[in-house]
């Protein structure tokens, strides 16, 4: 290799250096992430692929910063605080999974009138000024019964697990299912109980209803809930009904042993915490001056008999399937949302 | 006695400085009418919370309904005062009434307070539950308009404080009345022989604690734009902390309104001053504790130097 020929090709790795450079146009950007809480089994996992995700962006000179932030209580007044530190900090966008949906408003205007791009997930905010990931939890619900619709056929009596009552996700994916059953009218929700997203809850709850239902062909859950109503089942001597899970490894390990002894067969949907990396990328759209709609829709993560035992290989014990997001799916969210 | 024993604000004073320096030290950028605003304008609420939860350590008694009935009030802030202000007004000024009724409730009836208060905060929880079951409402326009006034100069979180703190100053240390109140929790009985309507007193008390804590979660309102039942629950033991911070005690009526709300803007600082050093969450809670604690050491070293 000739000298020349050696300078030709530093000199083209600098060029394509500098494209990527120009095209993500952030490498000064730095972006925080506010966080109101850390206490469970999902949020652990969230600021877990946060963390990876932030590291390699700023290894890779697509951020120079990707720190998080998680108060140190779960309240509305800190994380208000919590925001407007951030401000004062210099960051430039912040992601924002928010302990309130309204409270936060006043700090979050704030950080937009600075120049600051705020990017909400999840906990979302109502702040126009902020963009919102929202999970569309009606979506997820109806897409149950659809799934129950293909596999059977000839329909029957469902059974319905329930989340926390009283709050909003609870009648979120509750609306979905019944709007989904009023469509494959076949179905018939004969018991409703509340699981409470626990699946020691979930059990106690199904096998109090049980004996005063007919036979149950297919349970609707809301995540966390499965593997209980399977156990409730069991223990009644009454055959296991197509239960749709929620992507929690227990459930995932159970779906497993049914498959491997019956060839038991089901969906499993919920929603990946890896849903933190989606808004990362998209607050980095934002900041590389792309035009991303205010509104945007999280994609569910479906787990399917094809994809279960590699879920099930990749969730930690306790935790919940996840899924991290990359530039090019974020990209794919915002067309679609255009 | 020592200088620092007699001049009971000087430590609180120091102890802010010192944070404050800190703070700017870590966070220059802080050291300007923008950065002075957002380090301390969710403090004016904590800082009327605060003087509200000094009136009944003033009296002996104390306070653990404060933060959820701060909650109520921005409930009601949020969504009758800004749609019916009458009707809004009115519904505050009842909340005011009860506290007043409470105080005598309290001390006619004997009862300790801790207790009273306890169970008041379910009823005002359960009542902000009511109002406002989710998150929602919005600020009143003028309300709004308040708390991001920008005078000039200095910012109106500082300008806040200064006149919360002057006000209830003249009220508490300055005035008659107030001298008869701080009397009240120095000793009821001879209070009561000198012919004061002890009961009336507690009253107006606790009225008073009412009226802070309707400001404070009015103000709150102001700054978040919209209130939920929860807002504030964190009030409760955050106006504790700072009434002690700022040099109170929880007998005698040895209060300090100047004390209290420097004692907030203090708690307010520590935090952000935690969060700029990068400190994990998990060690937040504890380092606040200790930040008091150090504090609290601080005094009880001067005041037993001044004894002895």
């Amino acid at each position: 290799m000739t000298i020349s020929r050696m300078l030709l090709g530093a000199a083209s790795l600098a060029l394509i250096a500098g494209m990527a450079h120009a095209e993500s146009g952030t490498a000064d950007k730095r972006i925080a992430l506010s966080n109101n809480y850390a206490g469970n089994s999902w949020r652990q996992a969230m600021l877990q692929t946060y963390e990876e995700i932030g590291k390699k962006a700023v290894a890779d000179g697509v951020v120079a910063a990707a720190d998080a932030y998680t108060t140190s209580e779960n309240q509305a007044t800190e994380q208000a605080a919590q925001i407007q530190n951030m401000i004062l900090q210099g960051y430039d966008a912040i992601v924002l999974n928010a302990a309130s949906p309204t409270a936060l408003n006043g700090a979050v205007k704030e950080a937009c009138d600075a120049g600051i791009t705020v990017v909400s997930f999840d906990g979302i905010v109502t702040e126009p000024c902020a963009w919102r990931i929202a999970v569309d939890f009606a979506a997820m619900g109806k897409e149950e019964v659809d799934y129950l619709a293909t596999r059977l056929p000839d329909g029957g009596n469902l059974l319905e697990i329930r989340g926390l009552a009283g709050v909003f996700v609870d009648d979120e994916i509750s609306k979905g299912i019944h709007q989904g059953v009023a469509e494959h009218d076949k179905f018939k929700i004969v018991g409703s109980v509340h699981g409470d997203w626990a699946q020691d809850v979930a059990q106690k709850a199904v096998a109090g209803i049980l004996p005063s239902l007919p036979e149950v062909v297919g349970v609707v859950t809301q995540g966390g809930d499965g593997y209980g109503a399977a156990q409730a089942f069991k223990a009644a001597g009454r055959p296991t009904p197509l239960i749709v899970l929620g992507n929690r490894q227990d459930e995932m390990k159970w779906w497993a042993e049914q498959r491997d002894a019956n060839g038991y067969e089901t969906l499993s949907l919920s929603i990946a915490p890896g849903v933190a990396s989606l808004a990362f990328w998209v607050a980095q759209q934002v900041l590389a001056g792309e035009e991303v709609p205010k509104d945007l829709t999280v994609p569910f993560l479906k787990i399917t008999q094809d994809t279960l035992d590699e879920s099930l290989a990749n969730t930690p014990e306790g935790s919940v399937a996840n899924v991290t997001y990359s530039l090019d799916d974020a990209k794919k969210v915002i067309a679609d949302a255009k | 006695m020592s200088f620092l024993a007699r001049h009971r604000i000087i430590l609180p004073v120091v102890s802010l400085a010192v944070l404050l320096a800190a703070t700017f030290y870590m966070q220059p950028r802080a050291m300007s009418y923008f950065g002075l605003n957002l380090l301390f304008n969710l403090a004016v609420p904590i800082a009327l919370a605060t003087i509200a939860q000094m009136m009944i350590i003033m009296v002996n008694d104390i306070d653990l309904s404060l933060g959820a009935f701060v909650s109520l009030v921005a409930c009601v802030t949020a969504t009758f005062l800004n749609d019916t202000p009458m009707l809004g007004l009115l519904i505050l000024l009842a909340l005011i009434l009860s506290y007043a009724l409470l105080g005598a409730l309290i001390h006619a009836l004997d009862l300790p307070a801790i207790v009273v208060t306890l169970g008041m905060s379910f009823v005002w929880g359960g009542l902000a539950l009511f109002i406002l079951p989710s998150p929602g409402g919005a600020s009143p326009d003028w309300l709004r308009t308040l708390m991001t006034v920008k005078p000039p100069i200095v910012p109106m979180a500082v300008v806040a404080s200064v006149i919360i703190a002057a006000v209830t100053h003249l009220l508490i240390i300055r005035s008659g009345i107030g001298t008869v109140l701080r009397g009240v929790g120095g000793n009821a009985t001879s209070v009561a022989r000198a012919g004061w309507p002890v009961i009336r007193l507690k009253a107006f008390a606790y009225g008073l604690a009412g009226l802070f804590g309707v400001l404070a979660g009015m103000t709150l309102v102001g700054l978040t734009t919209s209130a939920d039942a929860n807002i504030a629950l964190r009030y409760t033991l955050l106006s504790i902390a700072g009434v002690i911070l700022g040099g109170g005690e929880f007998i005698g009526g040895k209060v300090s309104p100047t004390g209290a709300v420097i004692g907030a803007l203090t708690l307010t600082l520590a935090a952000s001053f935690l969060s700029f050093m990068r400190l994990s969450p998990d060690w937040q809670i504890g380092a606040q504790g200790a930040i008091l604690i150090l504090v609290l050491t601080a005094r009880l070293i001067f005041s037993r130097r001044g004894e002895a």
